[in-house]
């Protein structure tokens, strides 16, 4: 089914301007070392007129300005979390992929590990309501009509 | 005429499956044979009808009757005849028409070849089976019907959207499809056993089958999805973690904890309650993920709100089958007895780990997948969840379960020895560290993660040979030995080490192509080249064709390494005058061996120029090899004399004696 929302979307994308790529030529920035740095603060930040694309790999106009930004505030001088607080501030924490920790996003980032953990402890009360030394003697006697009936389907199958 | 011959199929069949939905339980109640056959007969009867209607589309799609509205909106009389046949299901009502094919398919494959299950098994799954089938019924032919006509007959239709005319339509919605819909039959046997109060080893037999079945369509779905995503989304990306990709993700975490599960049970009588749990929870997030696409509230909330029929439809059929189903697993759950038991270190527990860590995962993804939409609506606040939140979650839940993967097999039922495994692991585990030891000598410290990647890799796939080869007692160095005990080995063993191992396959082609791929971002003019990794493009020129139905500007690409010509390259543009002039970027791909070259054009630039994007992505075929090899595992592991066979004996006696 990915191809369909990404269709739809990509569809709207392509209607509202020509085919603009992901980062273009004239946005690279002659230090690498800046450059580098912008890309790594585009894969983070959202293209918020798409769906779930990064500025770094959408086509949309808007993607292309956010893309400028970070580059001209890092021209400026400014640190990677300032680049990224200066977007938040001016768009909003929708612009970040990935969510800061905060309590409104604390039952996002809390849900792995505690799932794990409420995993873990199921496991371990299912494992505690075992009789004592159930594990070793498990395998029940057969009762005299079972071993009756064993006999009888071994003597059927000639063994 | 035939479009309204194909709708009233879909009516014939919507009326037999409100038959099959009834009867069959009355009949399993009662103990009536007659009413339990019926199933097999209204199950056929009612595949049939909905193929007509299938083909009655199709029909209307190859014969490009535009009075359709469906046609109308998705063909194109210059369009391609395999693109027509694809295009019956490249749109709404077309794929859900395709969704109560499979759907039916399967309910037919049960009633065809489920001779050897208890009478009133059959009966139940059947009738369940039509449950979730009326369901859909009614859902297309209330708000999704495919065969709506129009009053004036347009002269042309309006074409497909030019990025699903591509190879990738023809594979990829019916594969997803087959897995999602597969699971429907698990979900079936999971409801009927919790009707039927009664489960066993058996039980599991039956069920492994058509899930392993699922799950190897849904694994090569997936990983063709990905693979088009790749190359027609134009930026060398393969997976996004978007919130479609994770909805066919969920139900295959889901699903493959429910293949692990299910030996427990069949081998060992034991995590009986958990499998139901699980085969019902694997159909539910198929739902849930028909519901996140079709209802449209991913694409925003906006878009649910407009058309909201749909929508509430889907959710309504979501909330009766997940709700229902789990308010009678709490029901009925407890009557299940509990079997055999185990140590801590065991088969058992290993796969009860790697439940734990796949379950886990699963629910990652599904919380990281809604958050958004649950926290707007109850807060109004917008925050995103996307990759990077993914990879980092995903990601560590991954590690522990790929580590524990080798020592699974390896480890005895009911009572393991740890040490004695890892002792036998000791090959594996020197395989790792070589590997792991020459990327940190030949990449350097700059990539930190990636040796511990191929280090991890290779040792899953060493795990899986060393599987193997204690199986087949390598050690005793007699051809003969060996040979007789690697034709007696059975498929299943075959397959679960043939999967494991592509495991790593898929993971060392993440590490490299995600580590090690180089991009070049360059503007170029005629005849001038451009290098990446050893291979030196020049640039010909540009080359304008006409398609079929679109108009192709193609770049021409001469790729050299060390001087000699390897191939050529043409990434275009096409546009299609049918749908207002979008066009669509088209990459080329050169492959060596399994790591590609990736060329994707950009935009012409006054001065002659025109810009392109270019990947180097080592190894990256790996990714989808690997998937493909994972189902080839399935597919051993279907072939097994066990799963074929069956479990007569049990069947023989219990339908001689009909459920009380």
């Amino acid at each position: 089914m990915v191809w369909n929302v990404r269709v739809l979307l990509l569809g709207l994308a392509l209607f509202a301007a020509a085919p603009v790529h992901a980062v273009q030529v004239d946005e690279i920035l002659p230090d690498p070392v800046l450059e580098q740095r912008a890309r790594e603060i585009s894969h983070d930040l959202r293209c918020m007129v798409c769906q779930n694309q990064s500025i770094d790999d959408s086509e949309a106009p808007l993607a292309r300005d956010l893309r400028l930004l970070v580059r001209e505030r890092l021209k400026a001088g400014d640190s990677d979390s300032q680049v990224v607080d200066f977007m938040v501030a001016r768009y909003g924490e929708f612009v970040l992929l990935k969510p800061r920790m905060s309590w409104h996003t604390a039952v996002l980032w809390g849900a792995p590990l505690t799932i794990l953990i409420a995993g873990l402890f199921a496991i371990g009360f299912s494992v505690l309501r075992r009789p004592a030394g159930a594990a070793v003697s498990e395998t029940a006697r057969l009762s005299e009509a079972e071993r009756l009936k064993l006999d009888a389907i071994q003597r059927s199958q000639g063994l | 005429m035939i479009a309204e011959l194909g709708h009233y199929a879909l009516v014939l069949a919507l009326a037999l499956a409100l038959i099959q939905s009834t009867s069959p339980v009355i009949g399993a109640r009662k103990g009536d044979f007659a009413l339990m056959k019926l199933a097999d007969s209204t199950a056929l009867a009612q595949f049939g009808f909905v193929a007509l209607s299938f083909a009655a589309l199709t029909a209307c799609y190859v014969m490009s009757d535009f009075s359709v509205a469906n046609v109308y909106e998705n063909s194109h009389t210059q369009m391609p005849l395999i693109y027509k046949f694809t295009s019956v299901w490249g749109n709404h009502e077309g794929s859900m028409l395709l969704w109560v094919l499979i759907l039916s398919l399967f309910g037919a494959l049960v009633a065809a070849f489920g001779s050897n299950l208890p009478a009133t098994l059959k009966a139940n799954v059947l009738a369940v089976q039509s449950w979730v089938a009326s369901a859909f019924y009614l859902f297309i032919l209330f708000t999704s019907n495919p065969f709506r006509r129009l009053a004036e007959v347009p002269a042309e239709g309006r074409d497909l959207n030019p990025i699903l005319q591509d190879f990738g339509l023809a594979v990829h919605p019916p594969m997803l499809y087959l897995g999602y819909v597969g699971f429907s039959i698990a979900f079936s046997f999971a409801v009927a056993a919790l009707i039927e109060g009664r489960i066993d080893a058996a039980w599991a037999r039956w069920v492994r089958p058509w899930t392993l079945l699922a799950w190897m369509c849904l694994t090569v779905g997936i990983a063709m999805g990905s693979y088009w995503a790749y190359y027609e989304l134009g930026w060398g990306g393969w997976w996004f973690w978007d919130p479609v990709e994770n909805a066919s993700l969920m139900p295959w975490l889901a699903g493959t904890a429910l293949l692990h599960s299910a030996v427990v049970m069949e081998k060992r009588n034991a995590l009986k309650v958990w499998t139901i749990l699980l085969a019902i929870l694997t159909f539910s997030l198929s739902l849930i993920g028909t519901f996140l696409v079709r209802s449209g509230v991913l694409t925003s909330v906006h878009t649910f709100s407009t058309d909201p029929a749909r929508g509430l439809f889907i959710l309504l059929i979501l909330c009766v089958f997940i709700g229902g189903s789990l308010a009678l697993f709490a029901w009925r759950a407890p009557l299940l007895k509990q079997g055999g038991l185990f140590a801590p270190i065991s088969r058992e527990s290993a796969l009860v780990f790697n439940n734990l860590f796949l379950a886990t995962a699963c629910a990652t993804v599904f919380v990281g997948t809604l958050y958004p939409l649950v926290l707007e609506a109850l807060t109004g606040d917008k925050i995103s969840v996307g990759a990077p939140f993914f990879n980092l979650t995903f990601g560590p839940l991954f590690v522990p379960l790929l580590i524990a993967v080798p020592f699974g097999p390896l480890l005895a039922w009911k009572r393991g020895d740890l040490y004695g495994v890892a002792q036998r692991l000791l090959a594996a585990f020197a395989v790792a560290m070589v590997g792991l030891a020459a990327t940190f000598a030949f990449a350097g410290v700059k990539a930190v993660f990636a040796p511990f990647g191929v280090g991890l890799a290779l040792f899953v796939m060493a795990g899986a040979v060393t599987d193997i080869a204690e199986r087949v007692d390598l050690r005793s160095l007699s051809p003969e030995t060996i040979g007789r005990r690697a034709a007696g080995l059975p498929r299943s063993a075959w397959g679960t080490a043939v999967a494991h191992f592509a495991l790593g396959i898929t993971l060392l082609g993440i590490v490299s192509a995600s580590t090690w791929g180089s991009e070049r971002i360059v503007a170029l003019k005629p005849s001038q080249t451009v290098s990446i990794s050893g291979y030196d493009l020049s640039f010909d020129g540009m080359v304008v064709r006409d398609g079929s139905n679109y108009r192709e500007t193609a770049a021409h690409f001469t790729v050299r390494k060390a001087g000699a010509v390897i191939g050529i390259m043409e990434p275009s543009k096409r546009t299609f005058p049918s749908r207002d002039g979008m066009s669509t970027t088209e990459a080329a791909l050169l492959t060596r061996g399994v790591s590609q070259v990736y060329l994707s054009l950009g935009d012409n630039n006054a001065d002659g120029s025109i810009a392109v994007r270019l990947y180097h992505k080592p190894l990256v075929l790996m990714i989808w090899l690997g998937a493909v090899v994972m189902a080839l595992g399935g597919a051993l592991s279907l072939s097994d004399r066990r799963l074929r066979i069956g479990a007569p004996k049990p069947a023989a006696r219990l339908l001689a004696q009909p459920a009380e």
